[in-house]
């Protein structure tokens, strides 16, 4: 029998949104936040089981396919490849660690904690149809649909510029969406000119050959897109000001799975579908990229204000998962993918566990902040862990993933490499000052009697601190699965890993 | 051959159009001689009957089309050549006669205005009189409105499928007349009513003027009326092209005046706030579809060999529109009126579908082209607008009808189901997939872009960018603001209007998530004969 996995995979936490939509109103009962855990957990539990039965060979798997719209050439098809699977973990991974972490914050919203753990689980099973879509219809569907729970988690639930930068985020997303659509009828237009008439299916667009005029034009809409989403340098003005409105939990969800949209829709759709366009745009991206990492940084140490050098800490990030993706080489690509995943959740660790803190004191300010590592040693102690794996600190999961992108990097031209090295000392100085500001020195006064973490939310972190610390040492799992995702996108670009050219023989000599 | 020759009527394919100018005539019979307390009962019943009856009669002339197999029947041209009945004219039929049975439940509407229709109860009365009081507490109520409404909608269907210029002209006057009238006939702002009435009447009279002159053109150039000889003319280059290009372009006057389309849209925000808003729903809803429908006919069927010459005309006009439209939408204070150029940005996105004009041998069989994308787009937009207006009617205070944007805010405290109702059907306008607005905007931008109007699929995209701020800035209002003094309120309103409402609301849902089957079918039947 054939179990539509991905379907299933999709559809719970949607049928525990609406679960929790029809279900009445009850003031104060935690009733509707024990249900929603219990469906990400049960998401949890079915998105390992797939992992586990990932054959890490085998190209795309589940697989499900079904004509939609014929007239269109849309298809209701899924399927998970290595990046597809490790994005999906990441994705289940995430909300159940957000759910306890945000158990009190959506009390006081504006539909109450049922309606925040509502939109959370409908924001769950929407992402994992982003990244399971095999179809570009049905991406660009779920693509568009995600915006939605995300508008309400902040306008909803969050500081008091909550509403505008709602709005902002909303329409730079969709301003983006709307370019890429013109790009995606474009790829209708394209594909109903040949023999087999209109198609969505990304494995038969992949064969066909669009010309290069149009296929850069294409490739400039599904960019931008993808670049407001990342977001990168010059249109990541909205991140900063949403994460600074939003709650921790849904800057976890919007930076950590959300935005690797942008970038997973970059190999797929940018590289995949266009490789000599993505050829062509190289050298600008690149450019874009280092500028990203470079201004992010700098950003981020001149920032006051907490969720906000977050933001432009991930806007550096991004910078780096770009810069690993157009690099063109194995290197680079299997960092920008690994990259993915461990900057999902060193962010989620920094949102989460300053969110305790700010959710304490009250303010988001750094300067208000100091001597907490005296009265919240635990606290400061996992800030600590998660600043670190943030600034790639050999021995946590991001290091590896930052290594390869530099390596990737230093493979294609040794000056990308040499303009992104400085952005790790520059991580160093916005972490650890950070760090220093607001967890050392004398106890400022707000922070005196400040409570430490308590078991819910240590409870919370210890998943993504473990997870943090493991792949650190043993990354291979997650590589055995990304690399021949990989090698598949490297075939499809056309492109090979350069090989050297010093021989044995030669040093010999 | 001598002696008088009776004109052959193929009576069952035009049924549907006889049925409801029967069922118009009827109704002005029962204003003559039923007595002023059954009148309200006979009347709605009559005209839904009416035009159920001629819903199941085009649905019977649709199914001999066989519109179910993958080669339909083309169609026929029926009433010694007057009407042209193809897939085209036969789907505009059927939406145009749902869209009707919709707009009669919300004229039928009287829960709303304390058992009375939300019509002027004596429209001779003066605003203010003594005689306006008096017929207001006597309970009056105007029940012309159903047959005005039948003999609208009688015009609606023949516009579409109307295959002579000459038929279309008379079409297009008896769709109009009746519509005038009833946007004087609000209960309240009574003032405000006639001056839109008589704004629409003006401007429509005058736009009526240009289309006859370029009747006369035209057929100065073809020598004839019929849309086969005109495209026979039109191919064979015969004839001065001064008159032709004149006369399309007085034409295109005409027909884009009833669209809203920019520059000629200025009457439609003051209309559309004056009219009663059941009124407004269906004129924003039906005139559109019929009007879209003739347009098609007149440029694909007459026109069409000649469309190098008018295309760049009609890219600039959807630019126009579609740009106009959206910003303008930005600054607007008053649903209604947000509505209304919003209902000019939608009129834009449909003829960027209405340029992907392609000659038959261009488009491969079984494919998205410009008549199927069009027809798509206004059942979704028709359907969604319907169910918005609808909604409309319900926000009211002790004045009436509260079409303020200030005072909607909070509406999401109040009544978080017409709120959210709102809300969606405004994502949808704004063409957020899983609703009909995407699948429709998919639908006309993909057949512009298949004949290389892409620069215009461009602007398109930019402008919904555009649309997308001042629908979101509604959603903030209703959910995010807090209310002002004693906030809206609503009023729950009859089986009737809560009818159009859910019926929109599907609708706009379903063909969102599952458009495969009518967009099917349109792919299939789209195809104009002459």
């Amino acid at each position: 029998m054939n179990v539509p996995w991905l379907t299933l995979l999709l559809l719970l936490p949607i049928i525990g949104s609406l679960v929790l939509t029809i279900m009445p109103a009850r003031p104060g009962s935690a009733l509707p936040k024990q249900i929603a855990i219990a469906f990400s957990v049960l998401t949890l539990a079915l998105g390992v089981a797939l992992a586990v039965g990932y054959d890490a060979g085998g190209g795309y798997q589940f697989t499900e396919n079904t004509t939609w719209i014929k007239l269109f050439g849309a298809h209701y098809s899924l399927g998970v490849d290595g990046m597809g699977l490790t994005l999906v973990l990441l994705t289940v991974i995430l909300t159940p660690v957000v759910m306890v972490a945000s158990w009190n914050d959506g009390d006081t919203g504006r539909w109450g904690a049922k309606g925040f753990f509502a939109w959370i689980l409908a924001l769950e099973g929407l992402s994992v149809g982003v990244f399971a879509a095999t179809d570009v219809f049905l991406f660009y569907v779920f693509f568009e649909a995600t915006l939605i729970p995300v508008y309400f988690l902040v306008a909803g639930y969050g500081g008091p510029n909550r509403v505008r930068a709602a709005v902002k985020f909303l329409l730079f997303s969709l301003a983006g969406g709307l370019v890429m659509l013109a790009s995606v009828i474009g790829l209708y237009v394209e594909s109903a000119k040949t023999s087999g008439g209109p198609t969505y299916l990304i494995s038969e667009l992949a064969d066909l050959d669009f010309g290069t005029s149009v296929g850069r034009w294409m490739f400039v809409g599904f960019f931008i897109a993808f670049a407001i989403k990342a977001p990168m340098f010059p249109v990541h003005t909205w991140l900063p000001d949403t994460t600074e409105s939003a709650t921790p939990g849904t800057s976890v969800l919007l930076v950590s799975v959300l935005d690797k949209i942008g970038t997973f829709g970059m190999i797929r759709f940018c590289l995949e579908l266009f490789p000599e366009a993505s050829r062509w745009a190289t050298p600008a991206i690149v450019v874009l990229a280092i500028i990203s990492i470079l201004y992010g940084a700098i950003m981020a140490i001149g920032s006051n204000n907490i969720p906000r050098l977050i933001a432009y800490t991930s806007v550096s990030h991004f910078g780096f998962i770009v810069l690993g993706i157009f690099v063109m080489n194995s290197q680079g690509l299997s960092g920008a993918n690994l990259y993915m995943f461990n900057h999902g959740l060193s962010t989620a660790a920094l949102f989460l566990i300053t969110g305790f803190m700010i959710s304490r004191r009250g303010s988001a300010l750094i300067s208000d902040y100091g001597g907490v590592e005296k009265v919240a040693p635990v606290l400061a102690g996992l800030f600590l862990v998660a600043g670190l794996s943030s600034l790639s600190l050999p021995g946590l999961a991001p290091f590896v993933s930052e290594l390869l992108v530099i390596v990737g990097a230093f493979v294609y031209t040794p000056w990308a490499a040499a303009f992104a090295v400085p952005a790790t000392v520059l991580a160093a100085i916005y972490i650890l000052w950070m760090y220093q500001r607001t967890m050392t020195g004398p106890v400022r006064e707000g922070v005196i009697g400040m409570r430490d973490l308590n078991v819910r939310e240590v409870s919370a972190l210890a998943p993504l601190l473990l997870l943090i610390i493991v792949l650190g040492f043993f990354p291979k799992p997650l590589l055995d699965v990304i690399n021949p995702s990989v090698e598949h996108t490297m075939s499809e670009v056309g492109l090979s890993d350069p090989q050297p050219n010093v021989t044995e023989a030669e040093v010999a000599k | 051959m001598n002696g008088f020759q009776a004109p052959k009527i193929e009576y069952f394919t035009v049924s549907p159009i006889l049925i409801v100018l029967g069922v118009a005539v009827l109704g002005v019979l029962i204003e003559a001689f039923v007595p002023r307390a059954r009148r309200y009962v006979v009347q709605v019943v009559l005209a839904m009957a009416g035009l159920i009856a001629a819903i199941v009669t085009s649905v019977m002339v649709f199914s001999r089309l066989n519109p179910g197999s993958d080669s339909p029947k083309g169609g026929s041209i029926v009433a010694e050549g007057a009407l042209a009945v193809d897939g085209p004219a036969l789907f505009c039929w059927l939406l145009l006669l749902v869209l009707a049975l919709l707009a009669v439940m919300l004229f039928a509407e009287r829960r709303l205005e304390g058992g009375v229709t939300s019509f002027a109860g004596q429209a001779a009365a003066l605003p203010g009189t003594e005689a306006e009081r008096q017929a207001s507490t006597q309970g009056l109520e105007h029940t012309e409105v159903f047959p005005l409404m039948m003999f609208a909608v009688s015009g609606m269907l023949m516009f579409p499928a109307a295959n002579d210029m000459l038929t279309m002209f008379v079409a297009l006057e008896v769709l109009s007349l009746p519509l005038y009238l009833l946007c004087g006939l609000a209960r309240r702002r009574r003032l405000l009513s006639q001056e839109a009435a008589m704004k629409y009447f003006l401007l429509g009279a005058f736009s009526s003027g240009f289309f006859v002159y370029g009747i006369a053109l035209v057929y100065g150039y073809a020598g004839s009326m019929g849309f086969a000889q005109i495209a026979e003319a039109v191919s064979g280059q015969t004839g001065s092209d001064g008159l032709l290009l004149g006369g399309i372009a007085l034409m295109a006057v005409g027909l884009l005046f009833k669209i809203g389309a920019v520059p000629f849209h200025s009457w439609t925000p003051d209309v559309y706030q004056g009219a009663p808003t059941a009124v407004t729903a269906f004129m924003a809803a039906s005139t559109k579809v019929a009007a879209f429908g003739a347009l098609l006919r007149l440029f694909y069927v007459a026109f069409g060999a000649n469309r190098n010459e008018w295309l760049p005309m009609m890219w600039i006009v959807a630019i126009l529109t579609m740009v106009v439209g959206s910003v303008l939408a930005l600054t607007q204070t008053d649903v209604k009126r947000l509505l209304a150029y919003s209902s000019i940005a939608h009129a834009g996105f449909i003829l960027t579908g209405f340029l992907g004009i392609r000659s038959l041998a261009e488009v491969p069989g079984g494919s998205l082209t410009g008549v199927s994308g069009v027809l798509f787009y206004l059942t979704t937009y028709a359907l969604t607008t319907m169910a918005a207006f609808a909604l409309v009617t319900v926000v009211r205070d002790s004045a009436g009808e509260t079409t303020a944007l200030a005072r909607w805010q909070g509406l999401g405290k109040e009544s978080p189901l017409v709120a959210g109702t709102f809300a969606f059907l405004l994502l949808a306008m704004a063409g957020i997939p899983l609703t009909s607005g995407f699948t429709g905007k998919w639908a006309v931008f993909a057949a512009a872009q298949s004949a290389g109007a892409w620069p215009v699929v461009i602007v398109a995209v930019l402008a919904s960018a555009v649309a997308a701020y001042f629908y979101v800035k509604v959603i903030v209002l209703m959910f995010f603001s807090e209310p002002v003094g004693e906030g809206p309120s609503v009023t729950s309103p009859s089986i009737l209007t809560g009818s159009v409402i859910v019926i929109g609301t599907a609708a706009t849902l379903v063909l969102g998530v599952v458009p495969g089957a009518l967009i099917d079918l349109l792919g299939r039947v789209g195809v104009f004969i002459r």
